[in-house]
């Protein structure tokens, strides 16, 4: 049972407060914003008790959800609870940002109350809550910069009539009345979620793929949507079907609304989604990817006479050529036990557009490359000054830390071959499906 | 937060509540009370309005309503004589034909925390168990217990609790989980809402029908059905099968407490389970929401203490990324080294061996710590990666690396030649207190294997007054003694020095003490000292560290899916001291003397009977032997029984100090060898004050001691609950020093 909910700016201002149980006051916020800001580094934050009131709380786009309790609860009540509550409020709201919690206050204090009796939760589905929510949300500016998934799904170089306004993704689900335009869209995404390491040798040492099929439904109602899947996607180790190319997955689990009559024979999913964006189906591969990983590295370092440390990279993209532009591409390189204060940088990059600077307080140079195409091999040589190097700094030089989106691509293969809305809706309705890769971790060792 | 001019504010703001051209305009009217609620929410207090803003509940708009509730319920408790003004409204509310309506207003009628509402609300709330809407019966059912909260000394009306069980019955699940949370707090006294057979094979059968979060509360009241025979046990195993593998984290972590509780008595069903279960574990240790990636990772970690082969193929899922937070690098760190066996130890090392050279300070000596760990399995290939990290030179990592070498020689002495060479070559100087520890620990330990030790002492003997850690001090006074014993040449001028300073113009009251002993321990002779310093260089005790045993599921399977998981032992029991858990932390130093010194395993032990013996001792007000003494002449015995527990064989001293640890004082006692051995203790307990006599006598077997107490005022309860601390701490006590 949850004593408390509220909602803090990054920088402790509330945004919501609602109190459930009358078992703690409302000063508890700042005592929690207080204990929050000075704890220190290593602290895992995520549980926090003062005085027999545990806090609980999730730290998404910039704000804390928190919850409070006196008793002893399951963690993972309370933290899958606070991530629907994020989901909804950015299903509702459009996005979840200090801006548009503050400007749907009253729908979010609605909401809670709909969600949560007594600290009992009492329902989180989209499909019952929109029968008792009545307040308009006021949808913040839509677009915005800093919303990186919306930007990088679309690059430049995608045949724009097919595609979707970048930000229309990110408005709420019951914004009716007013706009009418866009107002029956589905979108489909598969986001993949790419984690893996490169030894120094060169050899993968670790690969893994975690994925993700979401459905962002902005239908009033949907009787039944059949997803049809990779018909030679294969799941398990053991299983293989065909020859050769094959999709293969290695485990998957799917949203219990999902029903799976079709699946193994013709891999369809059949779902009525409700409102909102759910994550129909997840999955992973571990360990061997279907393909080489996107990007090689090839180091070079050196030391130069004296006190000067020589680092060649030498990049190339494995993706096949025009198939993909890799968005917001940087790559940090690790220099942390060899940075000293007085270390300085000079670079030579192989095009122009590209920067690298060198950031002492977290101890890297950060290398950014605005666009990479498939095939392509870029290089860099950083010249690092470095008083008192020794023999052994040399070894001691990276890991190097990829971060990458790329739009329209899926690293296990896996693909959406139809989207099929039944009985047909009436009215015009737009389908949209999406592919991402992005990087959890991508990292090669030196 | 006050606000500058907030006066003003809300001057205005009443105005425009009370002027009629906004109470006209649905719109208008609306956004004056949306100013309201946002000044609430920034913590100003708006009380002053009450009056306006319940003449503003009267309107037909429900967005309006639903925030003037908002407002009344935080407000009531300050405004209860305007609150009531309200009532009449909520009540009218109560009788609409609109279900949401009614629920509404019936769900904040029982909101409004103000004395006296009860006799308002009990009316419609009795009618609400009895609506036709789902909605109203879901609240009403809430309010029963909303409503034995607000006036707790009150007695339970039976009729309602018989509803209530009635209303598990309900075609709607979530009425029917809101009458089981509703039961719980109401019976509490009785020990909550009671599951008996045709109950608890009721909500297994509906247990479909649930949304994840009924689901994951229905299998936690669950927890305290027992069931009759093995086929019923077998039959809702059986039925609980499928929510192992939920993909809702909650619901899959919840059905496994469940089988871990039922199935106590097979092991064999609690590991297939287990390793059912690990998917979706798993898959909460790979979830894009960090905190559930904690959580879970914490879970694994407790699990892993009886299951680690089950993991251990898995290991590759426990590479930290370069991503994660600290708290989460740290959290894989410890599950990697559990899960090493001698396949993967190649790899998980490499792997450890790039964290060493991490950004962040913490998070590169974890992982050098981590290594030391598994150097105790595997000591040539970890000692070969620390000392090649010593040819950093980077001070951070010296100094953890050293902490593993003092570690590691203690624990497989067979590392001592090859830590003594690499302690040898080490040319950098430590800063930190910790590395200085144990490098002169190391010095003092092995100087005869460490031509250099001497005058790597001598250094830290000379800079002593720059010095600002006593414990480094106390270090090297048992090092130094220590190396003088081996090299006395060498080490007889410079240990002259330090006891000098040491005894002369230390201000540290332990240091100058323990140079004080060693200065009379000197003058006994080289042998007896030898003797005394000499000790053994392998505690056999510390074996459990090293190479720890499975522990059994059950050890932790009562705290599996509770918060308690999330936070280190130690902060629990601060964390709990107001009620709840009582666990018994004792941590016994077991070498009184120098460099020997070193943490016993801290021992736990956690009452298991649930909330009933739940106990928090103190020591405050502390009490004088005088008041001891008048008051155990002038109270009757509460209680006298023999005990019995095997007695640990340590100083009284440590007795002492951990039984302080559990809040209990132990004010006199007999000399150690003696025999009768007595020692007096007292405690306070939820307002009493408990006075014991422990009496260890030959007569009886050496596991028996009479216990004598008197308590003021008596509690039965309190009385029980100290017997067990006491015996528990015992029992953590002998268990360590045996």
């Amino acid at each position: 049972m949850i004593s408390q909910v509220f909602i803090l700016s990054s920088k402790g201002d509330h945004l919501i407060y609602k109190d459930f149980r009358g078992e703690a006051k409302s000063d508890v916020v700042n005592v929690f914003y207080q204990m929050v800001t000075d704890l220190p580094a290593d602290q895992p934050p995520v549980l926090m008790t003062h005085e027999g009131l545990h806090f609980i709380h999730v730290r998404q786009g910039g704000l804390y959800c928190v919850a409070t309790t006196t008793a002893n609860v399951s963690p993972f009540t309370i933290i899958e609870f606070l991530n629907r509550l994020t989901a909804l409020i950015k299903d509702y709201c459009g996005s979840l940002s200090e801006k548009s919690v503050r400007m749907n206050f009253a729908l979010i204090y609605e909401m809670l109350d709909e969600m949560l009796d007594y600290g009992y939760i009492q329902t989180t589905s989209t499909d019952i809550l929109k029968n008792f929510i009545q307040t308009e949300a006021v949808s913040s500016k839509p677009f915005s910069l800093f919303d990186l998934r919306s930007v990088g799904l679309f690059g430049a170089e995608t045949q724009q009539s097919k595609v979707a306004p970048s930000a229309a993704a990110s408005r709420p689900i019951m914004s009716s009345r007013g706009d009418q335009e866009g107002k029956n869209e589905i979108f489909v995404d598969v986001v993949e979620c790419l984690t893996v390491v490169i030894g120094s040798n060169g050899v993968l040492m670790k690969a893994d793929i975690q994925g993700e099929i979401r459905v962002k439904c902005y239908l009033p109602s949907c009787s039944e949507m059949r997803i049809g899947l990779n018909e030679e996607l294969s799941i398990g180790k053991s299983q293989l079907r065909g020859y050769g190319a094959a999709v293969r997955i290695d485990e998957c689990s799917f949203h219990q609304a999902v029903r799976l009559d079709e699946f193994e024979s013709y891999r369809i999913l059949k779902i009525c989604p409700s409102q909102g964006e759910q994550t129909v189906m997840q999955y992973q591969l571990c360990d061997d990817l279907p393909s080489a990983p996107p990007f090689r590295l090839f180091p070079t370092v050196e030391r130069d006479s004296g006190d000067r440390l020589l680092i060649y990279l030498k990049m190339r993209c494995d993706l096949p050529p025009k198939s993909v532009v890799p968005s917001d591409f940087t790559t940090n390189l690790v220099l942390a036990c060899i940075l000293k204060p007085t270390t300085s940088l000079s670079q030579e990059l192989s095009s122009p557009d590209q920067s690298a600077e060198l950031q002492p307080s977290c101890k890297v140079i950060q290398w950014e490359i605005p666009r990479f195409p498939g095939g392509a091999q870029l290089s860099a040589l950083f010249k690092v000054e470095v008083p008192g190097l020794s023999a052994a700094s040399l070894l001691e030089v990276g890991p190097v830390c990829m971060s990458f989106e790329l739009p329209k691509h899926t690293c296990t293969g896996l693909q959406i071959r139809f989207l099929r809305l039944s009985p047909a809706q009436p009215g015009p309705s737009q389908r949209w499906v999406r592919y991402l890769t992005h990087s959890d971790s991508y990292t090669i060792r030196i | 937060m006050p606000y500058l001019g907030s006066e003003e504010t809300l001057k205005e703001l009443k105005r425009a509540l009370s002027n009629p051209s906004i109470q006209a305009d649905r719109l208008r009217y609306r956004n004056v009370v949306l100013r309201v609620i946002r000044l609430m929410t920034q913590g100003l207090d708006v009380s002053p309005l009450f009056m306006e803003m319940v003449k503003a509940s009267a309107s037909v708009d429900m967005v309006q309503k639903k925030l003037l509730y908002l407002y009344m319920c935080t407000y009531a408790p300050l405004k209860p004589d305007l609150a009531l003004l309200a009532i009449n409204t909520l009540r009218k509310d109560c009788a609409d034909s609109n279900p949401m309506v009614r629920g509404l207003a019936l769900r904040n009628m029982c909101n409004l925390r103000m004395p006296g509402i009860t006799e308002y609300i009990q009316q419609p709330v009795l009618a609400g168990l009895r609506d036709k809407a789902s909605y109203v019966r879901r609240v009403a059912v809430l309010g029963c217990a909303k409503m034995q909260n607000l006036q707790p000394e009150a007695e339970i009306d039976g009729a309602v609790v018989n509803e209530l069980y009635g209303l598990l019955r309900d075609p709607d699940p979530v009425v029917m989980v809101n009458c089981l949370r509703a039961l719980e707090e109401m019976l509490k006294a009785e020990g909550g809402v009671v599951i008996n057979k045709p109950i608890a094979h009721h909500l297994l059968n509906r247990l479909k029908e649930l949304d994840s979060w009924g689901q994951s509360d229905t299998l936690t009241f669950l927890l305290r059905y027992e069931p009759r025979d093995e086929a019923e046990l077998f039959d809702i195993l059986n039925l609980l099968d499928g929510h192992l593998q939920s993909s809702h984290g909650a619901v899959a972590t919840a059905t496994l407490r469940l089988f871990l509780r039922l199935a106590a008595a097979h092991p064999a069903v609690q590991a297939d389970a287990l390793s059912r279960a690990q998917g979706p574990l798993l898959a909460m240790c790979a979830s894009a929401s960090r905190e559930l990636r904690f959580a879970a990772l914490c879970h694994v970690r407790r699990l892993l203490r009886s299951v680690a082969t089950q993991y251990a193929a898995h290991y590759k899922r426990f590479f930290c990324s370069y991503s994660e937070p600290g708290y989460i690098r740290l959290c894989k760190m410890d599950i990697l080294v559990e899960l090493v066996n001698d396949e993967n130890v190649a790899l998980v090392l490499e792997e450890l061996r790039a964290y060493c050279t991490d950004v962040l300070p913490e998070l590169a000596q974890a992982a050098i710590f981590a290594i030391g760990r598994i150097g105790q399995m595997y000591s040539e290939r970890c000692l070969g990666i620390l000392v090649s990290l010593l040819g950093l030179r980077q001070e951070h990592i010296t100094s953890a690396v050293l902490q593993t070498f003092r570690d590691l020689v203690w624990l497989c002495p067979q590392c001592t030649t090859a830590v003594c060479r690499a302690v040898a070559s080490l040319e950098d100087s430590i800063q930190d207190s910790e590395g200085k520890q144990a490098l002169i620990w190391l010095l003092g330990a092995h100087g005869d294997k460490i031509s250099s030790a001497p005058y790597v002492l001598e250094d830290y003997i000379d800079s002593l007054k720059a010095e600002l850690s006593s414990l480094v001090k106390l270090e090297l006074l048992t090092a130094t003694v220590r190396l003088f014993l081996s090299r006395p040449a060498e080490t007889q001028d410079m240990m002259g020095r330090l006891l000098h300073y040491c005894i002369e113009e230390e201000g540290d009251m332990c240091v100058r003490d323990r140079a004080l002993l060693y200065y009379s321990l000197l003058l006994c002779g080289v042998e007896d000292i030898r003797r005394i310093l000499g000790g053994p260089t392998t505690d056999a005790s510390l074996g459990v560290i090293a190479g720890h045993s499975e522990e059994p599921v059950d050890s932790w399977a009562p705290h599996f899916n509770t918060l308690e998981l999330l936070l280190a032992r130690g902060c629990w029991n601060a964390a709990l001291s107001k009620g709840g858990f009582h666990s018994v932390a004792c941590r016994v130093e077991g070498y009184p003397l120098g460099g020997l010194e070193r943490d016993g395993n801290t021992l736990h032990t956690t009452p298991k009977d649930g909330p009933h013996s739940s106990l928090s001792l103190s020591l405050e007000p502390a009490l004088s032997p005088e008041s001891f003494e008048r008051h155990w002449l002038e109270l009757d015995v509460s209680h006298v029984g023999p005990v019995t527990c095997p007695w640990p064989h340590c100083l009284p001293e440590a007795l002492q100090a951990a039984l302080q640890l559990v809040q209990i004082q132990v004010l006199a006692f007999s000399r150690p060898q003696s025999l009768p051995w007595k020692a007096y203790l007292y405690s306070h307990g939820d307002g009493t004050l408990i006075l014991a006599e422990v009496l260890r006598d030959s007569t009886q077997g050496a596991d028996h001691l009479q216990l004598t107490m008197k308590q003021v005022p008596r509690d039965k309860h309190v009385l029980q609950g100290f017997v067990a601390v006491l015996k528990s701490a015992l029992q953590a006590l002998s268990r360590d020093t045996s």
